[in-house]
């Protein structure tokens, strides 16, 4: 090659090198360019987003659970108690050889299948780190036989934990109610953050009505954690808050008195102060033990309960809807007083039957050969029924509607506690709305005695009743007297009002209150069964509930029907009569008659109460 | 004869450090710009290394080892390295092919070798031998390059290249490609043949997808998408952009950052520590990293526009260029725009393999450098 064409190509290939390494350069300042653009883009526009994510990364905040408050009765009787027990958990990163051990325990703690297979499902949903409830409530013995044995099980311990407990069981089932394993519906519709952490809830009663007291404040400890999740350090505790501590107005010595009253009958008693509103007794038999619902009743068991033809699991006093019957008896009078100003000494003829203008049909009277000639007063303590169908029918049922709605008739109480039914007291438009049919005169009149579409909640009877005892002031049922707690607390059920809801002329309370002591006092009262030995004067009414219509043509007869076709025996009252200090409602069912089943229980528990607290 | 007196004063007063570092062919400025990565390396490592010293003398030792096989090999005449060229490449072939066939398996993957004493990657050795091999061979041939010469430095290229990617190290692979293309560009490909290439690389896409693992795929994918997979294989790259992203711009400061520090970034003090750093010193402290990068390279670049003979420039380029795309497929990865292959960020991670390499790559760079002047014209 010669020199100069060697210098042309060197120079050449001199320049194609040097724009090599230009483009080397532009090349590598874009793809820098590249790397900071998405830098700016990443820490700078996605920070706040990131920071966000950051922060969820390395704080975990894990629930404290507050301890659940009391229930107490009015006597500092503990009705719903937090109980300390036992449960066998299992660490399962702690564990050396899981099977081996499983199988130890088992033969230790005469483990179930069942109890090993829920073991395992809950392990699988938890980190290896996590303790995993493996029998829950064990056994003063079977704590200490583990306790010898403790050391050859590494990861494996006894925690305590606190239960509800019932120690009343049957007695408060229905008033206190139970809790149970939270479920998935009322998940969705609670708190999150509160009830993280907490596993039951209050399923029914005092325990349902007053969650949100019970419960108390969840408290919270952050801490940092490491990709595993594992806690590395607490960065801040605080503390959960125990729930309010409830204490009832309820008496659960004459809870016990009502229940035990009751005896071979099904029923209900609701006995309230009608000055105050606070319920003394709240029962409805039979009840249940409410302690296997905690930690989820077997099947089988519940199967028992749910099936059985006394329905334990019936709450009767409060969405138990039965008719009335005579015990409106009453509140018939005041209306018939209010509305159409009855003169007390107004007779009417009974003849045994009550038979409407222009028509046939019978309307008859309990008692077959009639009571002759009776005015209020005697209609009242006789329980005359020709009396009150005369009476509705001069009323008319809109203006009886609207009268009976004082006292609460056809509306919930609004007892604080969940659950309660309505009742019914018809009208006109009623009718037309729900039956679509128009009304007929002889409904009117079976409305006078309780009967019909009229219905009831014993409940709801027994306020009617507290409100006539307080002369028409109003009473609103309460069970929960205070709430104690350590932080202000807003009581989901605020205190009973004063006003009086009924305006009525001083006489007309006279006239069917002495009509009312007559039923208890008199000897043609159809309750007298309970006056010998009385030490303070009751003002009663009693009252049949028919389960089972008799046909026109067909007599009542007691014996040949069975007992679940007998009629229910109602039993209204308050003493003293002239100072009431308590009003009591007593439903036996098919107890037949309420002068002899119902009133000697309301007796019972009038007795220990007014007795006891003079 | 008649001396120039700026010469003549040149001569009286060479500064005595000047001469020192001439004497051990060192390159001042480039090892002003190493000295400031690896003084950067170790105030992150501290960090990442969960504030263990015991982790900083390890690194420190290799750092020692790395800097005195650095200096040796700036002494080495780039004639020498031209002569020794063919003779490594060989070598690093060989020694691939032996691992495919009796090296050890770690992660899942064959790329080591036991030699007793110490355990051998060959991958780091083509790393450097492949761009040398194809610089020795090209350094004859005159621009434009022919055919056949490209399809030859091509073969020289996939040899090593494959059987990395077969044992398989996709990462490594990726460099030692792209050294090898470094070279190929250098020396003169014209621009019709790379836009040929390109449209035949991107053609041959789905064949690729064929051949690659599993284990490939699944990274492809999952940088493609890696929400779609957060507590699998996403998780690297969501977790190392939640360490980035909450960064800001100034950072959370040093040691204090938490993504880091709470073990949810992984592998924080190899592939992903420019995350910690990241994390740490945020947006500026990024800047600045980038920054002394570019410096080095600048250095670099100035070595390979000074560089006198062929074979000397198209090494030096090629390692230049080399340099740049292991930051930039690191970086990359790191912050979610590349998949995740594992290339250490260059002089930062933790380890002594790719550090090694690295400075014997800067050492080869300052004997070009510093035996300019001895070099004869021509």
């Amino acid at each position: 090659m010669s020199r100069p064409f060697d210098l042309k190509d060197k120079f050449y290939e001199n320049r194609l090198f040097l724009n090599r390494i230009v483009a080397s350069v532009l090349f590598i300042l874009v793809a820098t360019a590249g790397l900071v653009i998405r830098l700016i883009y990443l820490q700078v526009m996605g920070h706040e987003h990131y920071t966000t994510l950051s922060r969820d990364n390395q704080v975990k905040i894990s629930p404290l659970a507050p301890s659940r408050g009391l229930i107490f009765d009015r006597n500092g009787e503990v009705l719903a108690d937090n109980t300390v027990t036992y449960s066998l958990e299992v660490i399962p990163e702690q564990v050396p050889d899981l099977n081996t051990t499983l199988a130890e325990l088992k033969d230790l703690l005469n483990l179930s299948d069942d109890d090993i297979s829920r073991f395992k499902t809950q392990k699988s949903q938890r980190k290896s780190f996590e303790s995993v409830p493996l029998r829950l409530q064990l056994t003063e013995e079977e704590v200490a036989r583990f306790a010898v044995k403790m050391p050859y099980f590494p990861g494996v311990e006894i925690r305590t934990r606190f239960m509800r407990s019932y120690p009343y069981g049957h007695l408060t089932s229905h008033v206190v109610g139970y809790v149970a394993r939270i479920n998935e519906a009322e998940l969705r519709s609670l708190d999150p953050a509160q009830y993280r952490g907490t596993y039951h809830i209050g399923k029914s009663g005092i325990e349902k009505a007053y969650e949100s007291v019970l419960h108390g404040k969840t408290g919270y400890e952050e801490y940092e954690t490491n990709v595993q999740g594992r806690a590395i350090q607490v960065l801040n505790t605080i503390d959960p808050v125990a729930g309010a501590d409830l204490y009832l107005s309820l008496d659960i010595r004459l809870q016990k008195t009502a229940f035990d009253a009751l005896g071979e009958f099904n029923g209900s008693v609701a006995a309230i102060d009608p000055s105050t509103g606070k319920v003394l007794v709240l029962v409805s038999k039979p009840g249940f033990d409410p302690n296997p619902f905690i930690h989820g009743i077997r099947k089988q068991d519940y199967d028992i309960l749910q099936n059985s033809p006394d329905r334990p699991l019936y709450d009767r006093t409060l969405r138990g809807v039965y008719p009335p019957g005579s015990t409106v008896k009453p509140f018939m009078g005041l209306a018939g007083l209010k509305i159409l100003n009855l003169s007390p000494g107004r007779r009417v003829l009974c003849p045994g039957y009550y038979r409407l203008p222009n028509a046939d049909h019978k309307y008859r009277d309990w008692r077959k050969q009639g009571h002759g000639s009776v005015d209020l007063k005697s209609a009242i303590t006789q329980s005359c029924d020709v009396f009150f169908y005369d009476l509705a029918h001069h009323i008319g049922i809109d203006d009886l509607h609207d009268f009976m709605q004082i006292f609460g008739f056809g509306e919930k109480t609004g007892i604080d506690l969940a659950g309660e039914k309505s009742g019914l007291f018809p009208s006109r438009e009623w009718k037309r709305k729900k039956r679509k049919q128009v009304w007929y005169p002889g409904e009117t009149v079976i409305a006078g005695i309780g009967q019909g579409y009229v219905q009831v909640t014993p409940i709801q009877l027994a306020r009617a009743t507290a409100i006539l005892a307080a002369r028409g002031r109003n009473v609103e049922p309460r069970v929960v007297d205070t709430i104690k707690a350590s932080y202000e607390i807003q009581p989901p059920y605020p205190k009973s009002g004063e006003e009086f809801v009924a305006d009525l002329k001083p006489e007309f309370w006279r006239t069917v209150i002495d009509a009312m002591v007559d039923v208890v006092h008199s000897q043609r009262g159809t309750a007298k069964a309970i006056a010998p030995g009385l030490a303070y004067s009751v003002a009663g009414k009693t009252g049949t509930a028919q389960v089972f219509t008799v046909r026109q043509d067909q007599e009542y007869k007691k014996l040949k029907i069975s007992k679940s076709l007998r009629d229910h025996a109602w039993f209204i009252a308050f003493a003293p009569a002239e100072a009431p200090r308590i009003a009591i409602t007593v439903l036996a069912e098919n107890g037949g008659h309420g002068g002899s089943v119902a009133a000697p229980i309301a007796r019972a528990i009038m007795d220990q109460y007014l007795l006891e607290n003079p | 004869m008649n001396i120039d007196p700026v010469l003549a004063q040149l001569r009286i007063m060479p500064p005595q450090r000047a001469s020192l570092l001439q004497k051990f062919h060192i390159d001042l400025p480039l090892m002003a710009g190493l000295g400031g990565l690896c003084t950067l390396a170790f105030i992150i490592l501290y960090s990442s290394g969960g504030q263990d010293v015991n982790v900083l003398l390890r690194q420190a030792a290799r750092l020692a080892l790395a800097m005195v096989i650095m200096i040796a090999i700036a002494q080495v005449h780039p004639r020498r390295l031209k002569y020794y060229s063919p003779a490594l490449y060989l070598l690093g072939v060989l020694l691939l092919t032996a691992v495919l066939i009796a090296g050890k398996i770690s992660m899942g993957a064959q790329r080591w070798l036991d030699l007793g004493i110490i355990r051998f990657q060959p991958s780091e050795l083509t790393k450097l031998s492949t761009p040398m091999m194809i610089a020795w061979f090209l350094s004859a041939s005159t621009p434009p390059l022919r055919l056949k010469q490209l399809a030859l430095a091509g073969v020289l290229m996939l040899i090593p290249t494959a059987l990395i990617a077969k044992q398989p190290d996709l990462g490594t692979a990726v460099l030692v490609a792209s050294g090898g293309s470094a070279v190929v560009f250098l020396a003169g490909i014209p621009w019709r043949y790379i836009l040929v290439l390109a449209v035949l690389g991107g053609s041959l896409l789905p064949v690729g997808w064929h051949f690659m693992h599993g284990y490939q795929r699944d990274r492809v994918l999952t940088f493609l998408n890696p929400e779609a997979d957060p507590l699998g294989r996403g998780y690297h790259i969501i977790q190392s952009k939640i360490a980035i992203g909450s960064g800001g711009i100034y950072g959370k400061g040093w040691l204090h950052g938490t993504q880091a520090h709470l073990e949810f970034l992984p592998e924080r003090s190899t592939d992903f520590i420019f995350a910690v750093f990241a994390e740490e010193f945020g947006l500026v402290g990024c800047m600045s990293l980038l920054g002394l990068y570019l410096f080095v390279l600048g250095r670099c670049f100035y070595i390979v526009v000074q560089a006198q003979d062929k074979y000397s420039r198209l090494l030096a380029g090629a390692l230049t260029v080399t340099f740049f795309v292991y930051v930039f497929v690191n970086v990359g990865m790191v912050i979610g725009i590349l998949p995740v292959v594992g290339v250490p960020l260059p002089l930062i991670s933790y380890g002594g393999t790719s550090m090694v390499t690295l400075l014997t790559g800067f050492g080869m760079l300052m004997s070009v450098q510093t035996h300019r002047k001895l070099l004869p014209n021509g």
